[in-house]
């Protein structure tokens, strides 16, 4: 076995460390939205017994994307909006990895949605966990791409005059597999569609409604509580799209929270052949004895 | 010494391209250097181009000022290209399709009408078969024997043999006989001078370079005149094990092959100015990430979209300066082929022993034109060391540890107990954040200046690991020229005119422009001869950096932004012009 399936080459039997906290404690505010989303993907990975140093967390910018910096896996803080790219980079690099991204509405739904629509197409086989609080908060209060309209903030004093992006329904129209909407108040429910998302193959994505306590006071937990229901429990089908669509469009009174859709299709990694042969880490490299290569310019 | 010059041009659409390697080929299989010049406009069908074939049995480095063989597919390549034809010179035509006239032409250039159509047409109406018989009646001019050009043509459509194949191979016989029974050979045809030598573009010279030291992955977005190293390495991906992405803009170009590197694969992108542009952010991450990158930047004209198909060195200012802040990088600009592979087998080998962005700085000359090179020249046997240099030793890795060199011991994703956090933010040794909660307290202040330094110091070592100046020519020459990347082609070219002029030149060429290896220009650049700096862009930015870093100005420039090559006559006639002036 080469060096580079460095993740499977612990013998049989050893008790590898599984993820916990890192000893960074998290820097959120009292009451965010992000320590139940923290707290899921933790009980994910654990009850998945992935060891930790098999596992990437990649993130961008925002209060959210220090998420990596608080587990004990390896971890990949990017800059605004490009957490996807560099965790398709990654799984090219050594499938043989569990991937992860996170980050917040304005790096994967603003600065980032290009990439987004991008990766899902393509099906790369990673999970991707949005704390969605609908409000910039490291920037102090502007508005989102996910913000309702008529909201006031920093940047939208009399209103937003923009949709909303619904991140759901794009997701589907993208070509995504796995497709969630998790509550950060509902840990359990939403630690079930994270493990859930990770077993998956194929471009995993759970939006998680996680709120700000400190610049949206409208999308609130109680905002969320009284509003959400599990399409588990309503009897929803996974596997039609065209339901999947139907509740998609869901967002007011009702809000759906579960697994909006689930397909079976190939993922980028199994469609690109140069990876059939083993993680890319541990292929050989160079071109010592393809001498014959330069007949080509001859 | 044999030399011979042959331009073919048409309309877009005519097949120029294709002719032109078919006489570039079959000129470099007779085993002579070559240069081939590409000129086309950004249009897929009309608009005017051309192809330069220039070869001797002598050094080539530029497409030359010469053009002694001129097969034109329209009536405007001869109105643009015969005032270059010196005497001796033949233009090849079809009178069928319009008419030359003696007053058309410069003193001493033969017009020569082919009826390419008509011997075409014996096998297909297919007017595009003219050109087997034009590349065959012009192969006779040159002196390249019908079996060589034949078999280049056979060669191009490779398995694909058939009718259409055979019909090239016919009209181009066809063509051949017909200007052996109708004209003498060129004055300058040449003859077979040895073995065959390889042709390559600077862009498959630098994917040839890059699968050589390691690369295994590469993420690009299309761009002229960046593609070709995607296609190169796109058409090898499945043989040689290298995994090409399209990316859908240059943005995730860079972020994905900055993953692939975090995972421990030789990683590299490829692009123009405006998706260098893009990049920049990405640029600085690998910096601070210290993540090991490759990032070719192929300039074209700009500023903006500016002239896609024609090329400058506009882009110095903008590879120095790319992304806030500020962390290390070296800038590599080889000159040719042969110099863009070897720079790419040590722009990999840069980026992993310092762990930071090496840019492999291009031009659309260099990038999308044709060169020789000597088959011994290339080796393969290139040090490819395992990423995999830490072990987990207890619970105290730092990724980010301070070394006397700046270069950390790097772990991969993967590996047990060595687990950390690459960070964008700044980050302590451990690649904690210091960034929110800890910034501003005096313990963070001073830990922030120490990473700084650490990260910086690198620049150091790249300085004197980075390719060495080149240093040729005279040892007391009545003026030396500083050039770089693909301009220094036409340089050597004047220089060897200048030479048989009496007037001894020095050639003083960075192939690492950033860090400058001061130490070394410094001396070079202070003897008491004229200096002339020699630049394709409007500001003269590597004479600006020289300014910045040694206070060295260089006054005499020859400055050129309109988008074409140098020509080693324009570089002769300003050194005349500063060497009249001193002497004066």
């Amino acid at each position: 076995m080469s060096e580079s399936s460095v993740q499977a080459a612990a013998p049989v039997g050893t008790p590898l460390p599984l993820i916990g906290k890192s000893d960074t404690k998290p820097t959120w505010c009292p009451g965010c939205g992000d320590y139940g989303v923290i707290a899921a993907i933790e009980m994910a990975v654990k009850r998945l017994k992935l060891p930790s140093h098999t596992v990437v967390l990649v993130s961008g910018i925002g209060c959210s994307s220090n998420l990596p910096h608080f587990l004990s896996s390896y971890g990949f803080h990017a800059i605004h909006g490009r957490a996807l790219p560099v965790a398709e980079g990654i799984r090219w690099g050594n499938h043989g990895l569990t991937v992860i991204a996170t980050g917040g509405d304005g790096d994967g739904y603003g600065i980032g949605a290009g990439h987004l629509v991008h990766a899902m197409r393509r099906n790369v086989d990673l999970t991707y966990v949005t704390m969605n609080n609908q409000i910039y908060g490291l920037t102090t209060g502007q508005a989102s791409p996910t913000s309702m309209l008529g909201q006031k903030t920093k940047s939208t004093p009399t209103g937003v005059i923009e949709n909303p992006i619904d991140p759901v329904s794009l997701a589907l129209a993208s070509g995504a597999t796995y497709i969630a909407r998790g509550f950060s108040g509902d840990v359990k429910q939403l630690a079930d569609l994270v493990a859930g998302a990770i077993t998956h193959k194929g471009f995993a994505f759970v939006d998680t409604m996680s709120p700000c306590v400190t610049y949206n006071k409208i999308n609130t937990f109680d905002f969320f509580r009284q509003r959400v229901y599990k399409l588990e429990a309503a009897g929803h089908d996974p596997t039609n799209l065209v339901t999947a669509w139907e509740r998609s469009l869901e967002w007011g009174e009702k809000i759906p929270t579960g697994l909006f859709y689930r397909a079976e299709r190939p993922t980028y990694e199994e469609l690109e052949e140069v990876l059939s042969a083993g993680p890319l880490v541990g292929q050989p490299a160079g071109l010592k004895g393809r001498e014959s290569l330069l007949d080509e310019f001859l | 010494m044999q030399e011979l010059s042959i331009r073919a041009g048409g309309a877009a659409g005519d097949g120029i391209a294709s002719v032109g390697e078919a006489f570039s080929r079959s000129l470099s299989r007779m085993g002579l250097n070559l240069f081939g010049l590409n000129a086309y406009q950004s249009v897929i069908r009309g608009g005017h181009v051309w192809f330069q074939a220039r070869a001797s049995d002598a050094p080539v480095h530029s497409q030359g000022d010469r053009v002694d063989l001129l097969y034109a597919l329209d009536r405007q390549t001869v109105e643009v290209h015969a005032p270059l034809l010196a005497p001796g010179g033949i233009v090849v035509f079809d009178p069928e399709k319009f008419s030359v006239a003696e007053g058309d032409l410069p003193k001493g250039v033969d017009a020569f009408p082919v009826p390419t159509l008509q011997l075409a047409r014996k096998y297909t109406t297919q007017p595009i078969l003219q050109n087997a018989a034009g590349i065959g009646a012009t192969a006779f001019l040159a002196g390249i024997p019908l079996e060589t050009v034949q078999k280049v043509l056979a060669d191009s459509f490779g398995k694909k043999k058939g009718e259409i194949a055979d019909w090239n191979l016919g009209a181009s016989g066809d063509g051949y006989r017909y200007a052996e029974q109708h004209h003498a050979p060129s004055p300058h045809a040449v003859r077979p001078s040895g073995p065959a030598k390889l042709l390559l573009t600077g862009n498959e010279a630098i994917a040839l370079g890059a699968a050589a030291a390691g690369v295994k992955f590469l993420a690009q977005y299309p761009m002229t005149p960046a593609s070709s190293v995607m296609h190169w390495m796109a058409a090898h991906s499945h043989d040689l094990g290298i995994v090409v992405k399209q990316a859908e803009d240059e943005l995730a170009a860079i972020n994905m092959a900055i993953g692939a590197s975090y995972a421990g694969v030789r990683s590299m992108t490829a692009t123009s100015g405006g998706g260098f542009a893009l990049m920049v952010e990405a640029l600085g991450m690998a910096g601070m990430t210290e993540t090991p990158l490759v990032v070719v930047e192929a300039q074209r004209a700009g500023p903006s979209t500016g002239l896609p198909t024609k090329t400058e060195q506009g882009d110095l200012n903008l590879m120095l300066g790319a992304g806030q802040g500020e962390f290390p990088r070296a800038i590599l600009a080889p000159s040719n082929a042969l110099e863009a592979y070897r720079a790419a087998v040590e722009a990999v080998r840069l980026a992993e022993a310092w762990q930071t962005p090496i840019l492999l700085a291009s031009d659309l000359h260099l990038s999308e034109n044709y060169m020789t090179i000597d088959r011994s020249e290339v080796s393969f046997d290139v040090p490819i060391p395992s990423l995999y240099q830490v072990e987990a030793n207890g619970n105290d890795y730092k990724r980010y540890l301070y070394t006397p060199s700046g270069v950390s011991p790097r772990a991969l994703p993967g590996q047990p107990g060595l687990q950390f956090i690459a960070g964008s933010d700044e980050h302590d040794e451990k690649g904690h954040l210091i960034s929110d909660v800890r910034s501003g307290l005096p313990h963070w202040v001073a830990e922030r200046t120490k990473m700084m330094d650490k990260r910086m110091h690198k620049l150091d070592g790249l300085r004197h690991d980075a390719p060495p100046v080149l240093v040729e020519g005279a040892a007391n020459p009545s003026l030396t020229l500083l050039a770089w990347g693909s301009t220094v082609g036409a340089v050597r070219d004047a220089m060897v005119q200048l030479t048989a002029a009496g007037i001894p030149t020095r050639l003083v060429y960075p192939r690492t422009v950033y860090p400058l290896d001061t130490a070394t220009l410094v001396p070079l650049l202070t003897g008491p001869e004229p200096k002339l700096l020699v630049e394709a862009n409007f500001s003269g930015q590597l004479g600006r950096l020289l300014r910045s870093e040694t206070s060295i100005d260089l006054p005499d420039k020859l400055l050129k932004y309109d988008g074409e090559p140098f020509y080693p006559t324009e570089i002769v006639a300003k050194v005349r012009e500063v060497l009249n002036r001193v002497r004066k």
